[in-house]
């Protein structure tokens, strides 16, 4: 009977995440950069991460593809994809993963793509590694992608250099580079931030609709909760290395229970209603190197108590998938 | 590019009007050549004709006029020494000193580029650290004193290779070429060797910190992103980009050797341009010294055009103007 | 002004201690450099001859092998040369002349270059192109061949040694100097100082030239020992140091001569010295270039 359970438990999840630790040793002492993040991923999902800059999301997502630079290193856990232990894979094994199955997408259009070598090139050297496509039928492959992102004349674009693209384009190449292989799981982190706003709703579209009718998994990472809203089915948000709030969508918006997600939410200026002064979330994030015992949002928290000084709350239930770690959450309407 | 190149063209007219002007200024400070070429008991008589036959007895500003107007027709002058030209003198040389300078350049070239990447990739492994201190070693090595204890160990101890000269040649369109016999090869090991030391060292380090820095950039990580093996990624997308700004220092690299591989020549009596030019100086044989630099700024804006042209090659940002 | 107190702690708790302390190479290079630096102040008092006092030579003491070999003189550790020299002693003087010669040009560039290129940094123009065009011309030619030129224009010496390796070196700093003064001058704080009325050479001294300091500093530890090989190189061509005065290459070419005839150590000790003082002053200059390049961390 568990052995069932097992294996329906492996195809309902693409990915699924368990007490990642993931810390950089650096002279000054020991960065907990993420420090027990547990999440899951269903097939054909999209899981929106959300937190301010330095808070761990990103380095969540190079995790999994296992592409931490030293001084980084990822202590502990278990991050389980297609059924099986990526932390158990070996540095070959984990190549064929990267850029096939999982594929990421990057913040900086601008930096992101090598200067000296074609798009074409670029895009040809995925399909090489992962498709076996070659000469005529690569380079048409490339075409079709360029054209499926919405790069006009692809057949002449494709000759280009990254400098000939302005950012917004460049960043299509780079997502017509991640979906080269028709990954079942893309990492996107930030793919909007460093473009012009009148750019980034078009592209997100774009990405969503691509992520969807190829029926791929994504991780959205963004420090932008309003973007993720509309796209994601469920959302984490993290705070100095940790998840403080999970659940789906709907839920996390319409009734946030962490005092950080809230604050998160009020930042966000509202198109109807009364005009208002926007909330700000007063306060630093505090120092890596010395992090405070309890709770890490206390020095900036409106609710702070005794207990949230000296103890760190636990992620609790606090509705059908809906967790939160907040000693007052729930306790209190906001 | 026509455009560019007729810039180019001009500049280096314009360089080599301001070297011409500057090395004959400070060449004329030198000793008088008559004193020092006729023997001590040249009478003044004697020492007045010996100068008039070089073009001496007139004033500095008739010999600069003349000087210049000589240069346009590209003659700069016999040398007092050997009663030939002075240009025919270094150019019968350049390919003694061509053939080290190359065989060093490709010596150092096929060593250090794979050590600058590994060393690079990998910047705290003990291998890394101790190329890194080794080339740090050759580099603070004084050349001139490299060559000898080569030639105390390989020439006095051993007995294995010659120590000086070039050995047999062999005549090829004009140009007497030593690395077409055996004889001539053993000659060429040891100036060659001290000559791609340092070389070696420098290029080592270039690479590194190419590699050091290209490596950080968001492409490489995009590129293991997309499953990139290691080796293709220093390879095929880091090295591109690291060797790069390198370009500009290998011409120069190359140049200066050229120019200046008088220490190498002078320790192992190799008769290159390099000797020419210290043998001249010692007996202010000046056409050739002005000759000779003349031809070396000249070579610099040969180089500098080549290295531009190279760069348009392997960075498809710049587009020469 | 801050006071010294918190600079020494400020210094203590840096991250630049706490590597140096962790990187041995930095640490030798220091103690080599000290080493030196105490040899060339006070080892000319503690040796046992003067060698360029040709009174105090012999020229019976000449060709002494060094005494692990036979028929040398326990008087003379590393033996001595055609002149009856001690080797010892004669490096000794020799070192004291690579690190006067080193530090003094160094000097030389430093104030130069740095001024120079901040001038020409912060004014543009017409100044900055003749200055920018000259440095570019010297940048493309062999160091040692403008220094060479200067040397057989005006003859060999101490000081003409130290003048045209001046001439050669100032250039590194120029163009750095330069390029860093044309990036702090747009920034806020020179803006600033401007707006409140401080006179140019209070802007210029004051408030960029601490600035641009730490790539002179590290252009400056590496230079010291180029310099070093430089005058070495020179005077082994013999256009250098003359023969009267002490000189590690002049040494190395006295030994190159009677190379032939087996007397080796007069070659091989003092280029073994001159390396030995270079590697010092490269390691320490490299440990500060990696700390001070932010880039490459």
């Amino acid at each position: 009977m568990t052995n069932i359970r097992e294996v329906r438990k492996e195809s309902e999840f693409l990915l699924d995440v368990r007490e990642l630790k993931t810390y950089f040793h650096t002279f000054k002492g020991v960065v907990k950069a993420v420090d027990g993040v547990s999440f899951s991923l269903k097939r054909g999902d999209i899981l929106g991460v959300v937190g301010e800059s330095g808070c761990g999301k990103s380095v969540t997502g190079f995790s999994v593809l296992r592409l931490i630079d030293s001084p980084g290193r990822i202590e502990g856990g278990e991050i389980i994809f297609e059924g099986d232990s990526l932390l158990k894979k070996s540095e070959r094994e984990m190549e064929k993963i990267r850029g096939n199955k999982i594929s990421m997408i990057f913040q900086d259009p601008m930096t992101s793509l090598n200067p000296v070598y074609t798009i074409k090139k670029q895009i040809c050297e995925t399909l090489e590694l992962h498709g076996g496509l070659r000469g005529k039928e690569a380079h048409n492959r490339a075409v079709e992608l360029l054209r499926l992102v919405g790069i006009p004349s692809p057949e002449s674009r494709v000759n280009y250099y990254p400098h000939q693209f302005s950012g917004g384009m460049r960043q299509r190449v780079i997502i017509a580079i991640s979906l080269a292989t028709s990954p079942s799981l893309i990492i996107a982190d930030e793919p909007t931030t460093a473009l012009d706003v009148t750019v980034q709703a078009q592209l997100m579209k774009r990405l969503y609709q691509l992520v969807k009718s190829n029926n791929s998994s994504m991780i959205l990472i963004t420090h932008d909760l309003s973007l993720v809203s509309g796209v994601s089915d469920n959302i984490i948000v993290m705070y100095c290395g940790r998840v403080i709030e999970k659940g789906s969508s709907e839920s996390v918006i319409s009734m946030p229970a962490h005092p950080y997600t809230v604050g998160l939410l009020e930042s966000i200026p509202k198109m109807t209603g009364e005009r208002k002064m926007l909330h700000q979330i007063s306060g630093m994030v505090p120092n890596p190197f010395e992090m405070p015992p309890g709770c890490s949002f206390y020095p900036r928290c409106e609710l702070g108590q005794k207990i949230c000084e000296a103890e760190y709350p636990r992620l609790r239930e606090i509705e059908e998938g809906h967790y939160v770690s907040c000693h007052f959450a729930g306790r209190r309407n906001f | 590019m026509l455009f560019y190149v007729i810039k180019r063209f001009i500049q280096m007219i314009i360089v080599i009007a301001i070297v011409a002007t500057i090395v004959f200024i400070f060449v004329n400070m030198l000793g008088d050549p008559a004193v020092l070429l006729l023997p001590p008991e040249a009478s003044p008589e004697e020492l007045a004709k010996a100068r008039a036959a070089m073009g001496l007895d007139s004033s500095p500003w008739e010999q600069y006029k003349l000087f210049v107007v000589n240069v346009i027709h590209g003659d700069l002058g016999n040398s007092f020494v050997f009663r030939e030209p002075a240009m025919k003198l270094i150019f019968e040389r350049m390919p003694a000193t061509l053939e080290i300078v190359v065989l060093a350049m490709f010596i150092a070239a096929l060593i250090a580029i794979p050590l600058g990447v590994y060393v690079g990739a990998h910047p705290n492994t003990f291998a890394s650290r101790s190329i890194l201190s080794l080339s740090l070693l050759c580099i603070s090595m004084p050349t001139f004193w490299f060559g000898i204890v080569l030639i105390l160990v390989f020439s006095v101890q051993l007995g294995w290779l010659p120590s000086s000269g070039r050995g047999d040649v062999v005549i090829v369109w004009g140009m007497r070429l030593s690395f077409l016999t055996w004889d001539g090869i053993k000659h060429l090991i040891l100036p060659a060797i001290t000559l791609a030391v340092q070389q070696l060292a420098t290029q080592l380090r270039l690479t590194r910190a190419g590699m050091m820095e290209v490596l950080r950039q968001d492409y490489i990580k995009f590129a293991k992103a997309k499953g990139v093996s290691p080796h293709d990624v220093l390879y095929g997308h880091a090295l591109k980009n690291a060797l790069i700004p390198v370009i500009t220092v290998y011409g120069l690299e190359f140049g200066g050797l050229v120019v200046f591989a008088t220490i190498t020549e002078t320790i192992f009596a190799w008769p290159g341009m390099g000797k020419l030019l210290i043998d001249s100086i010692n007996i202010s044989d000046r056409p050739v010294i002005i000759a000779y630099l003349m031809l070396a700024s000249m070579l610099f804006v040969v180089i500098n055009f080549i290295v531009d042209i190279l760069y348009t090659v392997v960075d498809p940002r710049i587009d020469l103007r | 002004m801050m006071d010294n107190k918190s600079l020494i702690s400020k210094i203590i708790k840096s991250e630049g201690l706490y590597n140096f302390k962790r990187n041995p190479f930095a640490i030798a290079g220091a103690l080599i450099i000290l080493v030196f630096l105490f040899t060339a102040i006070f080892g000319p008092h503690m040796v046992s001859q003067n060698p360029y006092d040709l009174a105090q030579l012999d020229l019976n003491d000449s060709y002494k092998p060094p005494i692990w070999q036979e028929g040398s003189d326990p008087r003379f550790i590393l033996g001595t040369d055609d002149q009856g020299r001690d080797m010892v002693s004669a490096i000794v003087y020799g070192v004291r002349m690579s690190v006067t010669i080193g530090f003094c040009v160094t000097i030389i560039c430093m104030i130069a270059g740095t001024t120079l290129g901040l001038i020409s940094g912060y004014k543009g123009g017409r100044l900055d192109s003749f200055i920018m065009g000259l440095v570019n011309v010297q940048l493309s030619f062999p160091s040692l061949l403008i220094a060479m030129l200067v040397l057989i224009a005006f003859g060999r010496g101490v000081w003409k040694i130290i003048l045209a390796l001046a001439f050669s070196g100032w250039v590194t700093y120029a163009r750095t100097v330069r390029g860093t003064t044309m990036s702090e001058k747009s920034k806020e704080y020179v803006e600033a100082a401007k707006v409140i009325g401080f006179p140019e050479r209070v802007i210029l001294f004051k408030h960029i030239l601490p600035n641009v300091m730490t790539p002179v500093i590290v252009i400056a530890t590496l230079q010291i020992g180029t310099v070093i090989l430089s005058e070495a190189t020179l005077s082994f061509l013999g256009i250098g140091i003359p023969i009267t005065e002490p000189s590690l290459g002049l040494l190395v070419a006295q030994g190159y001569i009677v190379l032939f005839s087996g007397l080796w150590w007069v070659s091989v000790f003092p280029g073994l010295v001159l390396m030995l003082l270079v590697v010092g002053m490269n390691l320490l200059g490299d440990f500060l270039r990696d700390e001070f390049n932010p880039r490459l961390k």
